[in-house]
């Protein structure tokens, strides 16, 4: 736009401010739900350094802000994949059967906490929490039922785990294996995403160097014999859950994945041949615009540095393919049916922002793990999405509005803020060590609650049209026997098992652990002989010690 | 004797943590229950820990306590935070890194709050000192906030001071208050893996070098406390820098320094104490404020007419 | 007592990592003038029973968002009774469906359950009318 209609408009706003004046604004802080101010109107002053071939492109061309397929959605529907796991495999596999009847169109496994903490059902630690928050998964014989009559050459599955995931990732290349698939046609995602385990979930198990080796065997592993498959979700969901705002997600999660890119470089990797299955996990939190410009951004931010930083060529190296869950910590317990309505907001924006993959809560998840009915909510919600609201018809519609523009550039560069201060401490790993994310993420979230307690951010059902009325719903409940039976399954298998083999894999893990070969190979030759994944865990242990955090408020 | 006071000399755990609340919350059965303990003190050494919040004090403790452990030593553990002067409140967090320790029997472990005491060390922490030493520990080690003031409190508190620093980007070792250098009879370079460490333990080195004095230099050890590693080395100095006191007399001398500020402190409190109260029960007090204020009065005469009106001063003028 | 303050032991037993809501709980709490003890992650029913003996709690603070409460609090209450602790207010924050939270106080395991959405103030507001209550009687 020429420097004389700049002009004229700039005159012109000057007018409109100028009414402003007798006008009152509602009270309410026009903030986003990160706590950024966000401006009455926008105009084609803020984006008058915008450049289209520069800043924007074609989708499926750099800098792939507009998508990263040229097609999008006209091509192919985002998958419809929702996070799913309780109880035990046969619980489990009857879920996953259900939820493929009903379209869901790719796979996504929650276990529980002992097998996220890599202890088996029968540790004591594991008292109380066997099928609790997630399937319960000891060993192979587990896996091979969780996928029983579900052919895993045709499905892709993504498990969500990270300490032990080279131990379940296994189970599950052993488990298609069985089914009589090869290798190089399976595909799917192992969350696998270390760093943010230090920082947020918290489900850690080796101490960082261990953990990053164990990666970077799992991208080598991968780029030779399970092609299709995506070794690790770089994830930004779990730091958002614990309390980031929006600009800090983005910010730390790629700075996250800019670490994994520099120790595979590191560890001989050329980045060309392990870059191109690294994929991202977002959050689409309740902020509907402030969702929007972070998935723009996030995918110009990486396409530039994979392209200018790391030398990446291989466009698939530069494109920024993201799974993304709406809000969990969004959610009220407080009238859960309000919460369908959450979900299809925020699912919205996660498609607007151009998602590979979706998730979407189901209204009772503050109260339990989802019922039958619930989660099928929750799938429709996406189905009346993609099929009839018409989003899906034109790629990256907002594209071009001014405010859209605006704050998708004003993201981008207060994540490269953060990129310098995560540089300034040493890079993502020392960043960790001083408690540098952890306590931003602290501070958010106490800020965040605070502003609700004062009622500057409103929460309907919490701290505006309240109502006194007890949530009246159905929820999902785990049988307490689910944990004997596990515990009964698990004696069962150690006992015929050949116990022998199972010492002698041991042993030649805790030697491949120590000599820093690929440790894949072994853990898969322990994993085929039914060794447990406390087993396994406990022999990695030996030689890699544990995590102990470091207390933060 | 009070059955609490029984109860603490005979082991209980419970009545060891009951005696540091009561002395902590100044319970008014406070000063019999230290003159019932104070027979049985005098045998612990303690060993005071403070640096920079961040420098891994609390990590080094843990490593410290399985040191002390292995040689089967009973070990009381005080882990002090400061206390927010706008709430009141505090967060204690320094158990976290010694959790592995909850369910030792021998090593116990309190977490206190500065509560508003100006020199970070309060004297409900001195009094904890007392309870861990009658419950039969033989060291106790007291970990403080790391800012200022503070950490010279310690020194009149314990019989060896460790300092802990980190080479951390840069900052130099002139950065630091001179106060905590002078308290040290051990530096500990923590996080001794970082870039820097040479420099710091140089200039902690040329720092001691123009000191005078001292038959005890303190030594400057260098740890990676997340991995254990360069522990033995400070526990060495530490027993070293006991034989030390021990052998020289001073340890001694320090004990009695103790005593004697304690005394005095008792008897000022006692004294204050008196004073106040019978100086409140004169409605006095605020209207010569007010008339201060006003500048009709001055704080000077005002004070004097006050200790006059309690007969502070005797028949004498 | 001049000096008296509510000590309160925040605390996440079991497997559960999820510790947002326990850290802002815990700076709620300071900011309302109380001593808060965090313990860390991944604690073991023992571990929080110990510490509340050796800090001489007034107050324990369990979170538990895994699911796995109906186990971890009436263990954690049964080895507070054992160690003299049976006074000790114990409260449960985090994912507990109404009619287990109903069950754990009728059957004594627990004081009060919190669920998420409820203000810093409430749970500052109970602690403190339970104190004045227990120093007043």
């Amino acid at each position: 736009m020429d420097q004389e209609k700049l002009e004229r408009i700039r005159e012109l706003k000057e007018l409109w401010e100028q009414e402003l004046a007798d006008l009152k604004e509602r009270k309410e802080p026009a903030e986003t739900v990160s706590g950024q101010p966000v401006k009455m109107l926008f105009t084609p002053l803020d984006t008058k350094n915008l450049d289209y071939e520069r800043d924007l492109g074609f989708p499926g061309s750099y800098p792939y802000t507009r998508g990263v397929q040229p097609n999008m959605y006209r091509g192919r529907l985002w998958t419809m994949r929702q996070f799913s796991g309780f109880g035990d495999a046969y619980d489990s596999n009857r879920r996953y059967r259900y939820l493929l009847e009903q379209g869901q169109t790719g796979l996504s496994v929650a276990f529980d906490m002992p097998t996220l903490m890599g202890y088996d059902s029968d540790s004591d630690r594991s008292l109380g929490e066997v099928g609790r928050c997630g399937v319960a998964i000891d060993s192979l014989e587990d896996m091979e039922i969780l996928f029983d009559q579900i052919p895993l050459d045709q499905v892709t599955t993504s498990m969500t785990i990270n300490g032990p995931a080279a131990i379940l990732w296994c189970m599950y290349l052993a488990t298609a294996e069985k089914q009589g698939a090869s290798l190089d046609q399976v595909g799917g995602t192992i969350q696998n995403d270390i760093l943010k385990e230090y920082i947020a979930q918290k489900s850690w198990i080796f101490p960082p160097e261990p953990s990053m080796r164990l990666i970077t065997d799992i991208f080598e592993f991968a780029s030779d014999h399970v092609p299709k498959w995506n070794t690790i979700s770089i994830s930004g969901y779990h730091i958002r859950e614990a309390g980031s705002t929006a600009v800090q997600e983005l910010a730390f999660t790629l700075a996250d994945g800019f670490a994994y890119v520099e120790a595979g470089i590191n560890a001989g990797l050329d980045v060309d041949r392990f870059a191109p299955r690294l994929s991202f996990f977002f959050n689409s939190h309740i902020d509907f615009f402030e969702e929007i410009c972070k998935y723009r951004a996030a995918r110009r931010i990486w396409a530039r540095r994979m392209k200018e930083k790391y030398g990446a060529k291989d466009s698939r190296s530069l494109k920024m393919r993201f799974h993304t869950q709406t809000a969990g910590c969004s959610l009220t317990a407080q009238e859960p049916e309000n919460n369908i309505i959450r979900t299809a907001y925020e699912g919205l924006s996660a498609v607007l922002g151009g998602t590979q993959s979706l998730h979407t809560n189901s209204m009772d998840e503050v109260l339990a793990l989802p019922t039958e009915k619930a989660v099928k909510i929750a799938l429709r919600t996406q189905q009346v999405l993609a099929c009839e609201t018409g989003v899906a018809n034109t790629i990256d519609p907002l594209a071009g509005s001014y405010f859209i523009e605006a704050l998708t550039d004003k993201m981008e560069s207060e994540a490269e803020e953060y990129f310098s201060k995560v540089d300034d401490l040493g890079g993502v790993l020392p960043a960790i060590e001083q408690g540098f994310f952890q306590q931003e993420i602290a501070d958010a979230a106490y800020e965040y609650q605070k502003a609700v307690d004062r009622g500057e951010r409103i929460v309907v059902g919490i701290n505006r049209y309240c109502s006194e009325e007890a949530p009246d719903i159905e929820i999902l409940r785990i049988d307490p026997e689910v944990e004997r039976k596990q515990l009964e399954r698990l004696k069962r298998l150690k006992e015929t098992r050949d116990g022998g083999r199972v010492s002698d894999c041991l042993e030649e893990l805790k030697r491949c652990a120590a000599s820093g070969e690929n440790l894949i190979p072994k853990i898969l030759e322990a994993v085929r002989a039914y060794a447990t994944e406390g087993e396994i865990t406990a022999a990695l242990k030996e030689v890699f010690g544990e995590y102990r955090e470091k207390p933060l408020f | 004797m009070q059955q609490l006071v029984k109860d603490l000399l005979a082991g209980s755990r419970r009545a060891a943590a009951r005696l540091i609340s009561q002395v902590e919350n100044d319970d008014p059965h406070k000063r019999e229950l230290l003159m019932e303990i104070f027979p049985h003190t005098g045998r612990a050494y303690v060993i005071g820990i403070t640096g920079a919040p961040g420098s891994g004090k609390s990590s080094l403790v843990d490593c410290l306590l399985q040191q002390m452990r292995s040689e089967d030593l009973k070990v009381g553990v005080i882990g002090v935070d400061p206390t927010s002067p706008f709430s009141g409140g505090a967060i204690l967090g320094d158990r976290i890194r010694m959790q592995e320790h909850a369910l030792d029997q021998d090593v116990f472990i309190r977490s206190m709050g500065t509560r508003g005491s100006l020199g970070g060390l309060a004297r409900a922490t001195r009094e904890a000192i007392q309870v861990l030493d009658a419950f039969g520990k033989d060291i106790i080690l007291v970990e403080t906030v790391g800012v200022g003031q503070s950490e010279v409190d310690i020194v009149k508190t314990a019989d060896s001071t460790m300092v802990v620093l980190t080479p951390a980007g840069g900052d130099s070792v002139q950065t630091i208050k001179a106060g905590i250098m002078e308290i040290a009879d051990l530096f500990v370079v923590n996080k001794a893996d970082l870039p820097g460490k040479e420099r710091t333990v140089t200039e902690i080195n040329l720092m001691l070098d123009m000191k005078e004095d001292s038959r005890w230099r303190p030594p400057v050890a260098c740890t990676v406390s997340v991995r254990g590693e360069g522990i033995e080395a400070v526990w060495q100095s530490l027993q070293e820098h006991r034989r030390f006191l021990e052998e020289s007399g001073r340890l001694q001398e320090i004990r009695r320094e103790r005593v004697r500020r304690e005394l005095t402190e008792q008897v000022e409190y006692l004294v204050k104490n008196q004073i106040w109260d019978r100086v409140k029960e004169q409605i006095e007090f605020d209207s010569l404020v007010e008339k201060i204020v006003h500048r009709r009065r001055d704080p000077y005469s005002a004070a004097y007419e006050l200790l006059e009106k309690i007969d502070f001063y005797g028949e004498t003028d | 007592m001049e000096n008296r303050k509510i000590r309160v032991l925040v605390a996440k037993p079991g497997l559960d990592g999820h510790d947002r809501g326990v850290k802002v709980v815990a700076r709620g709490l300071r900011d309302a003038g109380m001593e808060v003890i965090y313990t860390g992650l991944h604690q073991t029913p023992q571990q929080v029973a110990e510490t509340a003996l050796q800090e001489d709690v007034d107050v324990v603070g369990l979170s538990v968002l895994s699911g796995a409460h109906m186990t971890l609090v009436p263990k954690i209450k049964e080895l507070l009774t054992e160690k003299g602790l049976d006074d000790v207010l114990l409260l449960v924050g985090g994912i507990v469906p109404a009619d287990d939270a109903e069950k754990l106080r009728a059957e004594g395991h627990a004081d009060q359950i919190f669920t998420p959405g409820e203000p810093l103030e409430k749970i500052t507001a109970y602690i403190y009318d339970w104190f004045k209550a227990k120093s007043n009687s």
